[in-house]
């Protein structure tokens, strides 16, 4: 070894900067007046930066001032966060002062990415998953600046990040601990925080924003939007999937196909005799669709990956079942979440916009570059697990057929109507991910789930178990089975669906013994918001914009 | 609107039918209105639509709902304000169902 | 599963009339299988319904006998064309004749149907003359409103002439709707799209405290039951000579001086002495009644 390396540049690097913004701080406190100056003093170019914009939380008041940034100073940045979903995150880039991103959703600001990306002005790096880009927060996307969000900060720098913590704690991980800067903007500092969530010494500064950190309630569904078709596909979930394999670990999508599945435990489930049996663990937020199951005792525990605006009061009076802290409020946190639902959950189900005849699906549309969040890391058989459980050993048999050597399967699962609003199809020849590939010269095509790991196919036509099938022209038929009067339906061989029938590898809703004219909306446990506050005792405060009262 | 009659091969109906009505017709709904018909060994199908052009995915429906469905003898009169495929098939069986007279 | 409620405010018309009426003593009079369609849709190539979205028939609740007529809100918002009139008229027209212990109106209808203006203008008024005739002849007729489109423009007129008005806080009752009021005297005057304020406006609590509604009920089609089988029993009666129509038209001026100026239902429960106003839209039916029969106890 030479004498002569240097092994501490990062950590000079980091005393440069903080030099530079010594004079604009108090110690670690920033005013909110200054923050623009501290972050043109900090950043340097060529930079790797996170502003924390998580799906749900976002470190808005930070975003705005790096767009007041002078763009001379503070450019050719990479951006490596988990959601681009304010519009200053686009702003930045529009303003010449990014020249890379690395993400894993860009939820509203999906077209004018794509736009960007088409017109040359950004590079995209990869659109990751949450945990494949934590990954790389700890191997080689390690941010130099961590722009971060928390309620409260104490006089020393502790941040209380409460129920909302979610990607904080990998962020600032990643960040201080191979020499970055962490700055956070807290909504209110006080002496005493209800608990530490982030220790000070993590944190290099702490700004009071002036208005709170801003946070999507992006889980919540409203009952009353909940169709007939949606309960019937949700029927059929519950008797050809849940209880079928015993599923009582999982993990739910956003949408309201599944927010039907949750309002039907307290009633059809419970009737069907399948409390205690199915959906007692989940990896979940909170969302407001899941409390009558709750009050009705089938669910035992859930861990989440955020909160939900308005449920903070009902989680907290619900210790058994969430994760709380000794001060009595929800800790979050995405990471171990996404872990959760990939390594220690049964199921994953939730749904797309569209699947292909091999059971790709996507929900990526040409003109938006949307990418997936959590999706894919809980919609893909977790190969690195051990442990067994009935219903991953159950798929395991089904799926891998008479292998020497015993193994389980995730079961995974997209429920869709056949037809979506307009009368688009759900099922289709070629994904639309094909062309946006193309159209923004991206290395592959931007696959949700992918084949090999879809298991189920859910829609009203009945239930698709691809896992059953011995070869491709059956899993083809299959999916043809169930996508009902699309063209690809259309185009089915009805033989051959008629004989994946008879083996049970494709159900109709009377293979199943449902009756359709149960498929009414009186079957949700809950009809809308108001119903979910009546059900939760009164704690569950819904944002303002699902309330008519 | 659109619209058009189709006549379909059917397994008789058997026991007496009830007339019944399903569904409300209102945008992305309708109704199915269920009657005796004339000729046990097929099914009568009219259908009025506001939605142009999808009368070759109505014909798959209407098919397999004769398929699936004893629905010979009966004649079947469908007001439609835009239904998905998903909402037409589950009227007709709701129709049918009700048309039996058993409770569900 | 009969145990499970049964939403009023999502139910359609016939579900709705199922859940009235004794099991299976419904009549119909003109079924769907008559196809007494409007005249008026066809010619503006707009979809029809067999029933043109109104049930009327026979039936019997509690055993009495009574006669139905339920609007159909999904079908064009409930709005009363030619057909539809004419069905709700002769039913009320029938009422007369044959004198049943009364009539059930299921109102849901923001009133005339724009594409047949004039013929359902002529209805209303048509509906109104028949139903004070009825109520001439004796036989009360209890107006039943819970559900989307509510009672409003004639069919809100046509509710405030019956001897009952039965509505759960999410039925809404009215003359203008939240919309026209908006169009015509700006959002100042009216937020149409604060549905919350719409509610604590029209909603069934506050028509119930200002004596428009005489029964609340909770959005349960049983609920609605009980109230029909309680208002056969005991109802009140709509002003039928000019003594009670003066009487009348004093109350209203006492309720006008008592609360001037009110804007929102809010201020109309802080006025009336609630305990708690900004619970209101919260809580039951029942306590709702009960704080409200405490206060008209102490007065």
């Amino acid at each position: 070894m030479s004498a002569s390396h240097q092994w501490n540049t990062l950590q000079q690097s980091r005393m440069r900067r903080l030099e530079r913004a010594a004079a604009l701080a108090q110690g670690k406190r920033v005013e909110a007046e200054r923050i623009v100056a501290l972050l043109e003093a900090i950043i340097e170019p060529g930079d790797r930066v996170c502003i924390e914009g998580n799906n749900q939380k976002q470190a808005d008041f930070l975003a705005r001032a790096m767009v007041q940034t002078d763009p001379a100073r503070v450019r050719e940045l990479h951006l490596v966060q988990s959601v681009l979903s304010l519009p200053e995150h686009v702003d930045i880039i529009e303003r010449g002062q990014v020249s890379r991103i690395d993400f894993s959703f860009s939820g509203p600001q999906s077209g004018r990415l794509a736009r960007l990306v088409e017109s040359g002005r950004i590079t995209i790096g990869a659109i990751h998953t949450y945990l494949e880009l934590f990954g790389r927060y700890f191997v080689d996307l390690t941010p130099h600046v961590a722009l971060v969000a928390a309620q409260k900060a104490d006089r020393q720098g502790n941040l209380y990040t409460g129920p909302n913590t979610e990607d904080t704690p990998a962020i600032v991980e990643a960040t201080a601990f191979k020499g970055g800067i962490v700055i956070a903007q807290v909504n209110e500092i006080v002496d005493t925080l209800p608990r530490v969530d982030i220790p000070a010494d993590w944190v290099d500064f702490t700004v009071p924003a002036p208005t709170p950190h801003y946070v999507e309630p992006l889980f919540t569904r409203d009952p009353a939007l909940i169709t007939e078709t949606q309960v019937l596909t949700a029927m059929i979930a519950i008797k050809g999937l849940y209880a079928e394999y015993g599923i009582t670990r999982l993990n739910h999508g956003i949408g309201f196909d599944t927010a039907a599945i949750e309002l039907l435990l307290p009633t059809y489930a419970t009737e069907l005799g399948l409390r205690g049996k199915i959906c007692t663990h989940w990896a979940l937020n909170p969302h407001p669709t899941l409390i009558p199951a709750i009050e009705a005792g089938f669910v035992q525990s859930v861990h989440s990956f955020g909160s939900e605006v308005g449920m903070e009061k009902y989680v907290a009076a619900r210790p058994d079942i969430f994760f709380i802290g000794a001060d009595g409020s929800m800790r979050s946190n995405r990471a171990f979440s996404q872990a959760a639902g990939h390594y220690a959950c049964d199921l994953f189900i939730g749904s797309t916009l569209q699947i292909d005849l091999h059971g790709n699906s996507s929900t990526a549309t040409r003109g938006r570059i949307a990418g997936f969040g959590g999706a894919p890391n809980m919609g893909a058989d977790a190969r690195g697990r051990r442990h067994a459980s009935p219903a991953w050993l159950k798929a395991g048999r089904e799926g891998r057929g008479d292998i020497p050597m015993p193994r389980g399967q995730k079961l995974v699962a997209q429920v869709v109507e056949t037809f979506r609003e307009h009368m688009e199809p759900a099922f289709v020849e070629r994904l639309d991910a094909w062309d946006l590939a193309e159209s923004a010269g991206m290395d592959l095509p931007p696959v949700m789930i992918y084949s090999e790991d879809l298991t189920h196919i859910i829609t009203e036509e009945g239930i698709a178990h691809l896992v059953r099938c011995r070869s491709p022209e059956e899993r083809e038929q299959a999916i043809r089975g169930v996508a009902g009067y699309t063209p690809v339906g259309m185009g089915r061989d009805k033989r051959a669906v008629e004989n994946l029938r008879d083996r049970g590898i494709v159900q109709r809703p009377e293979d199943l013994g449902i009756d359709p004219r149960q498929a009414t909306r009186d079957l949700l446990a809950a009809r809308n918001v108001k119903d979910l506050v009546h059900a939760s005792g009164g704690l569950y405060d819904p944002p303002k914009k699902f309330r008519n009262w | 609107m659109e619209r058009f009659e189709i006549t379909l091969p059917a397994r008789a109906a058997g026991a007496a039918r009830q007339t019944a009505l399903a569904g409300v017709v209102s945008s992305g709904n309708l109704e199915v209105l269920v009657e005796a018909g004339q000729d046990p060994a097929t099914c009568a199908i009219e259908v009025n639509t506001s939605a142009h052009g999808f009368r070759e995915i109505w014909e798959a429906v209407l098919a397999d709902f004769a398929e699936r469905y004893p629905a010979g003898g009966l004649r079947i009169a469908i007001n439609d304000a835009g239904a998905t495929p998903a909402v037409v098939s589950l009227r007709l069986s709701q129709a049918f169902e009700d048309s039996t007279g058993e409770d569900s | 599963m009969n145990s499970r409620r049964i939403s009023y405010f999502e139910a359609s018309a016939r579900a709705r009339v199922a859940a009235l009426a004794d099991a299976g003593s419904f009549r119909e009079y003109c079924p769907p299988a008559e196809r007494r369609t409007s005249p008026h849709l066809a010619r503006l190539d707009a979809p029809v319904a067999f029933d043109d979205g109104v049930v009327v028939g026979s039936a019997t609740v509690d055993g009495r006998p009574v006669l139905i007529a339920a609007q159909e809100g999904r079908f064009n918002g409930g709005a009363v064309g030619e057909v539809h009139g004419a069905k709700i008229r002769g039913l009320l027209e029938r009422a007369a004749r044959e004198k049943p212990a009364a009539v059930l109106l299921l109102v849901d209808s923001g009133g005339v149907r724009l594409h047949e203006a004039n013929a359902g203008l002529i209805a209303i008024s048509e509906i109104m003359r028949a139903l004070m005739a009825a109520q001439a002849a004796g036989v009360p007729v209890f107006a039943f409103v819970g559900g989307s489109c509510g009672a409003f423009g004639g069919m809100g007129i046509v509710t405030r002439l019956c001897d009952e008005v039965i509505m759960s806080e999410e039925g809404r009752l009215g003359l203008s709707g939240p919309e026209v009021i908006e169009t015509v005297k700006g959002v100042g005057e009216f937020d149409s799209r604060d549905r919350a304020l719409v509610w604590r406006v029209t909603g069934g609590k506050l028509r119930r405290a200002l004596g428009e509604a005489t029964r609340l009920v909770d959005d349960d089609a049983r609920d609605f039951r009980a109230a029909a089988i309680a208002a056969l029993s005991n109802h009140r009666r709509a002003p039928a000579d000019l003594a009670d129509l003066k009487a009348a038209q004093a109350a209203l001026a006492r309720r006008r001086s008592a609360h001037p100026e009110t804007r929102d239902g809010l201020e109309v429960w802080r006025a009336l002495g609630l305990p708690q106003p900004e619970a209101v839209p919260m809580l039951s039916s029942d306590a709702f009644n009960r704080q409200l029969h405490e206060l008209s106890a102490e007065a």
